[in-house]
């Protein structure tokens, strides 16, 4: 009678523990029934995607997050955060585990066809930069010959650095952890001359310094990374909506929709806006989304130049520059089609 | 010469009475001739005293200014440790402890959540009396709770959730389903006579019905009180779902040891009991099972949990993130708790085999009546000796990326709200504080066990 | 049972459900179906998510181009033209480096914490006493970061290195060395010290031989360090010293050139020394306590000083019971080893399991191989100390 039970526990448990089978319909679908959105987000980087001490989640790559529960369920809120380390974010997506990944990943051709990927756009222009203490004197990555790189192992940032140096006929040291928090350490310990990953990364990881003005991000940006929101091959209604979603945020700063003004704008006569917050036409549906549907998105989540200053632009600790990430009509590069 | 000229000689001096009786020389006995014989006696004793001299007096005024006289106590952020701000030499900053602490035993479970979390601490510390503790009363009553009703609830409140309260409703059915089989069967013992040998059943006939079967009922009794209690939180409190990535702490230091010594001991008795069995195959692959997890580091056991069993699985039943480091250290701690078994095992007298076969009680009737718990009872002390490199070993699942305790030491470490020259050395103290503890009280239980099962050996 | 046919019925043959033998085979096939169902479906969802996640497999990317660099390596490994193949041995080789040097080291550690524990000296056996209560009760990994930092922060940073007598340099990015640049001549030199070992060995046996049958008493290593040292100097001046330094150079962040010895290194080696010293330490008390306290007293008895009695009578006897736990000690330093990941030492599982798993994605391959690498090195390690122990026991009867 025990076997049996015991045999009953742990069959139960087992089931229990594990996720649950899913369905062959259209992951929208599912995660209507389901009731939450499942986000693979990172394990902490300030101003992308970090949870405070009541493990409240916020940053940009947050954001977008939240603006597809803001456009799915009329709620930020109804999303779940998954951590994901750099090293297992891929397995965990194609798993199924979260249904999509927005957490500083760059879009590269091997990630978009070979892994099975699918980038719905970028959301953040990146490239890989150095931070040095600023007594060494340094002003350029060219003059770094000689010098020990601290880097977390496991990443792009640890090839391209291999590149870099090669290229440009420097010797150099590099020393490798595992861990971000590691790397970070032994930089700021004097192990290394400098630290490199991504310079969004450099600049959030400078504010974990005990004195950061004594540190500085050189101005080389030896790589281009495209980081973007991801989801699975094969599920091309879900790759529209995170896509758009995400294009959303952009019109609306370029209409000049703000979480401010959106409910004004709901009386404007302007066409383009009418069709953006749903006045006008049907673009919701096709998608399989309330017409509102970006109504919703700037009025819970704002647009994505609110959400770039409040997160990591001037009304942050970062204070990164808009720079490449301003829109088109600015000098940047973020650029998105139209609504119609 | 004779007797008569010493006695006449008047110069003779004949001492008459006994002499007072002296103090040993100094050199021979006193804290003199200790420090002579045990520090002094050759130049290289002397040398090696004079040596461990120097560390201890160097080292000891050192750490207690370092931890103790110049540490700080109390503040809100950095700057009550920096020297500049303080306007002193700082030691330990402990008041980054106190400000942590919080974190270093919950991690990030959501803060209104906590009592659950407390509630199973306060189970894993009755459970742990209750089975260490050798006079304590209803030993098996404990075993029962300590290694099924803990992990049931562990389960329940913690994690929480949709799929906790179906597994609640399906255990309280189930807990009442046996309550009345047993209940039916308290009266009507013949009922039992499928699993129950005729004497065994005669005796329960003889007895009032509030008696009989008295055992399992004690168990149900346990489960119903137990789950109820939780079925009463879920309905009146709620437990909403926590996901295991926001667990952390001590709280999964714990966990994960909990898990290891609750599945790696059951696991380790099958183990060794196969690698002693006279079925080849059973005992090839034992054997096989054993010196592969044995020859591997745990990392790569742990990498391997991590990376590929979720290859394993089907893809919809990919295991959970802290689930996969469980299911690794439970089957490695089982490799090393199945060879201190085994020893247990080899130790018993062939005497005692013979006696339980002469009986004519079955190999598993052998094995759980008379062999197991006298072997189990003599490697108690390589059990907890197993256990404590466990409890060591549940550090390296900071690799794999789960937040124990020393991993949330690590991440506090790069926090700037904290960062002070002194604070990396506080964090590390206070962890080695905290295994230290855990390790060297379990290592005295292990030595006292050892001592009392000495004794009785005495004849 | 069927019938009773005659009064000396052989057992068993009544029923086979009851036959053990029949049992038992009825178990072995069962665990057989279990065991070898488990293994099917693993292996048949694996292939079915490795085709899903699109993840290749096989060893093809054992000779891809690795594309990034490691800072300690004992064979030429750079970012360009070095395979991952090449990685797994810079891996490997830095492993067995850190494992061979810690088992050394721990080895003299151990014995002398052991032995000081058991020693009539109060101060020190107290202090040997609080040292491996210490170690054996703190994790391992909690000791390397303490050791990672304890070894980098009292040292300057590499524009203010310490110099030490002979061009060594010691800063934050470790110890400095000239870097030895062998002339062609050179090799006879090499032979000459294999030589001189061959020589010392034979002398060892020859004044063995001869202490036997005459009992005369050679000085034995003094003749052989002379030997091992001597004869390969005597080459060394012969050919013309056919030896180099390359000098380190102070370059603009660090010294340049040099043999350098990474602080990763040092900290990951006095972990893992201070540790496993730890626990040598109690085996060696255990072993010596073993040997009962008459044989010490007999040798006393026969004239014989405390060392001599600890050397020729309890150390011999004790190791009997000192070397299957020494064994097991070993292996737990090299599998131990593989906790140089948290610090960033490029040991097998740093490079291999780290960096390689993680650029080509082969979790499957690069695991398997890694767990068979330390399973290879427990293995031979068992046997050859249990070829050893085999000898050591013979002495009994």
């Amino acid at each position: 009678m025990k076997k049996i039970f015991a045999a009953a526990l742990v069959a139960a448990a087992t089931t229990a523990f594990v996720g649950g089978a899913q369905a062959q319909t259209g992951l929208l679908a599912q995660i209507k029934t389901r009731g939450t959105l499942t986000c693979g987000v990172g394990p902490g980087l300030a101003g992308f995607g970090i949870p405070d001490a009541q493990g409240v989640w916020s940053g940009l790559d947050v954001d977008l997050c939240k603006a597809l529960s803001a456009a799915i369920f009329n709620d930020p809120n109804k999303v779940k955060y998954i951590p994901l380390s750099s090293k297992d974010r891929f397995t965990a997506l194609q798993s199924g585990e979260v249904d999509l990944l927005s957490r500083n990943t760059t879009w590269t051709l091997s990630r978009d066809t070979s892994l099975g990927l699918n980038f719905a756009g970028v959301n953040y222009y990146d490239g890989q930069g150095f931070m040095v203490r600023k007594k060494l004197g340094v002003e350029s990555a060219l003059k770094l010959a000689g010098a020990s790189v601290c880097t977390q192992q496991g990443t792009t940032t640890e090839l391209n650095l291999a590149d870099f140096f090669r290229a440009n006929k420097m010797k150099y040291e590099v020393v490798a952890f595992a861990s971000a928090d590691e790397t970070i350490k032994a930089y700021e310990s004097g192990r290394c001359d400098a630290f490199t990953t991504d310079s969004s990364g450099l600049y959030a990881e400078r504010l974990k310094l005990s004195v950061p003005a004594d540190h500085i991000v050189l101005p080389e940006i030896i790589s281009k990374e495209p980081l973007g929101p991801a989801v699975r091959h094969g599920d091309d209604q879900w790759l529209d909506v995170v896509k758009w979603t995400f294009n959303a945020m952009l019109n609306a700063e370029e209409l000049g929709i703000t979480k401010a003004n959106v409910d004004e704008m709901l009386k404007s006569e302007n066409p383009e806006i009418k069709r953006f917050v749903g006045t006008e036409g049907k673009f919701g549906e096709p998608m399989g989304l309330s017409n509102d549907w970006a109504y919703r998105i700037v009025k819970h989540v704002g647009n994505y130049g609110e959400s770039f200053e409040k997160n990591v632009g001037q009304g942050s600790l970062l204070k990164i520059a808009r720079g490449q990430n301003a829109l088109w009509t600015k000098g940047g590069l973020q650029y998105a089609p139209p609504i119609r | 010469m004779t007797d008569a000229t010493l006695e006449n000689a008047p110069y003779a001096f004949v001492r008459k009475e006994t002499l007072q009786q002296e103090a040993a020389p100094l050199s021979v006995a006193g804290p003199v001739a200790w420090i002579r014989n045990n520090l002094f006696s050759g130049p290289v004793n002397s040398l090696m005293t004079l040596v461990c001299l120097y560390i201890v007096v160097t080292a000891v005024p050192e750490l207690v200014r370092f931890y103790f006289i110049d540490a700080v106590w109390s503040g809100t952020n950095r700057d009550a440790c920096l020297p500049e701000k303080v306007g002193r030499p700082v030691g330990a900053c402990w008041a980054y402890v106190a400000d942590r602490f919080q974190y270093f035993i919950y991690g990030s479970y959501p803060i209104p959540q906590r009592w659950r979390v407390n509630i199973v601490f306060a189970m894993f510390a009755l459970g742990v009396v209750w089975m260490l503790w050798d006079s304590a009363p209803l030993k098996k009553v404990g075993a029962f709770f300590f290694f099924v009703m803990l992990p049931i609830s562990a389960y329940l409140l913690l994690l929480g959730g949709d799929g906790a309260e179906t597994f609640l409703r399906f255990l309280i059915l189930l807990t009442f389903a046996l309550a009345v089989l047993y209940l039916v069967l308290s009266f009507v013992p013949s009922l039992a006579r499928f699993w129950t040998g005729p004497a065994l059943l005669a005796v329960e006939e003889a007895a009032p019905p509030w008696q009989r079967f008295y055992r399992p009922k004690r168990l149900i009794l346990m489960a119903m009180v137990v789950f109820g209690l939780i079925a009463v939180l879920a309905n009146v409190v709620g437990l909403p779902r926590v996901d295991t990535g926001l667990w952390g702490g001590m709280m999964v230091t714990f966990l994960i040891a909990a898990v290891g010594i609750v599945f790696s001991l059951p696991l380790g008795v099958v183990l060794a009991l196969g690698r002693r069995s006279k079925l080849p195959i059973i005992q090839l692959l034992s054997v096989i099972f054993i010196e592969f997890v044995r020859g591997v580091p745990l990392i790569t056991v742990l990498f391997m949990a991590n990376t590929m069993l979720p290859l394993f699985v089907p893809q919809e039943y990919s295991p959970d993130r802290l689930l996969r480091p469980l299911i690794g250290v439970a089957l490695f701690a089982a490799a090393y708790m199945a060879e201190v078994i085994r020893g247990g095992l080899q130790a018993m007298p062939k005497g005692q085999y013979e006696g339980a076969m002469s009986l004519g009680l079955g190999y598993w009737q052998m094995m759980r009546l008379i062999i197991l718990p006298q072997a189990l009872r003599i490697v108690i002390p390589g059990i907890v000796n197993t256990f404590i490199g466990l409890f060591k070993d549940t550090t390296l699942v900071t690799i794999v990326g789960i937040f124990d305790f020393l991993r949330t030491i690590e991440a506090t470490l790069v926090d700037p709200t904290w960062a002070t020259p002194t604070t990396r050395a506080t964090g590390y103290a206070f962890a080695a504080i905290f295994y230290f503890l855990c390790c060297w009280g379990m290592s005295r239980y292990s030595i006292a066990v050892e001592r009392r099962l000495a004794a009785g050996q005495k004849r | 049972m069927s019938t009773i046919s005659t009064e000396t019925a052989q057992p068993g043959k009544a029923s086979l459900f009851y036959d053990p033998r029949i049992r038992g085979y009825v178990y072995q096939f069962a665990l057989i179906a279990v065991v070898g169902f488990l293994i099917w479906s693993a292996a048949s969802n694996a292939i079915e998510n490795l085709r899903a996640q699109k993840i290749a497999s096989g060893l093809g990317f054992w000779h891809n181009a690795a594309g990034f660099d490691v800072n300690q390596k004992l064979i030429p490994f750079s970012a360009s033209g070095s395979t991952y193949g090449q990685a797994f041995y810079v891996g490997l080789l830095n492993t067995l480096l850190v494992a061979a040097i810690g088992i050394v080291l721990s080895t003299f550690l151990g014995f002398f914490v052991g032995v000081s524990r058991l020693s009539s000296n109060w101060v020190l056996s107290k202090l040997a006493m609080v040292y491996v209560e210490v170690i054996r009760n703190l994790p391992l990994l909690l000791q390397l970061f303490f050791w990672y930092n304890a070894v980098l922060k009292p040292l300057p940073d590499a524009r203010n290195s310490i110099a030490l007598p002979g061009s060594i340099f010691l800063n934050n990015r470790g110890l400095i060395m000239p870097n030895p640049q062998f002339g062609p001549a050179f090799e006879y030199v090499v032979i000459a010290f294999f030589v001189a070992i061959v020589a010392a060995i034979a002398f060892y046996i020859w004044s063995k031989k001869q202490q036997e049958r005459t009992g005369t008493q050679y000085p034995n290593g003094l003749i052989s360090l002379a030997l091992i040292i001597g004869v390969p100097l005597l080459v060394y001046f012969a050919a013309g010293q056919p030896l180099a330094f390359e000098l380190p150079q102070q370059g603009r962040f660090n010294l340049t050139g040099g043999l350098q010895i990474y602080p990763e290194f040092v900290a990951l080696l006095i972990g893992l020394t201070t540790y496993t010293a730890g626990f040598i330490a109690e085996v060696v008390r255990a072993g010596i306590l073993a040997v009962s306290k008459g044989q010490t007293e007999a040798a006393n008895a026969l004239g014989l000083r405390a060392g001599p009695t600890l050397k020729l009578v309890v150390i011999p006897q004790a190791m009997r019971v000192i070397i299957p736990p020494l064994t097991s000690n070993y292996l737990n330093l090299t599998k131990n080893s593989s906790l140089a990941v948290a610090i960033g030492y490029p040991d097998l599982v740093q490079v291999f399991t780290g960096t390689v798993l993680n650029q080509t994605g082969q979790a499957l391959e690069v695991v398997a191989i890694t767990m068979a690498v330390y399973l290879t090195i427990s293995l031979v390690t068992s046997l050859f100390m249990n070829i050893y122990n085999k000898r050591m026991a013979l002495v009994e009867r």
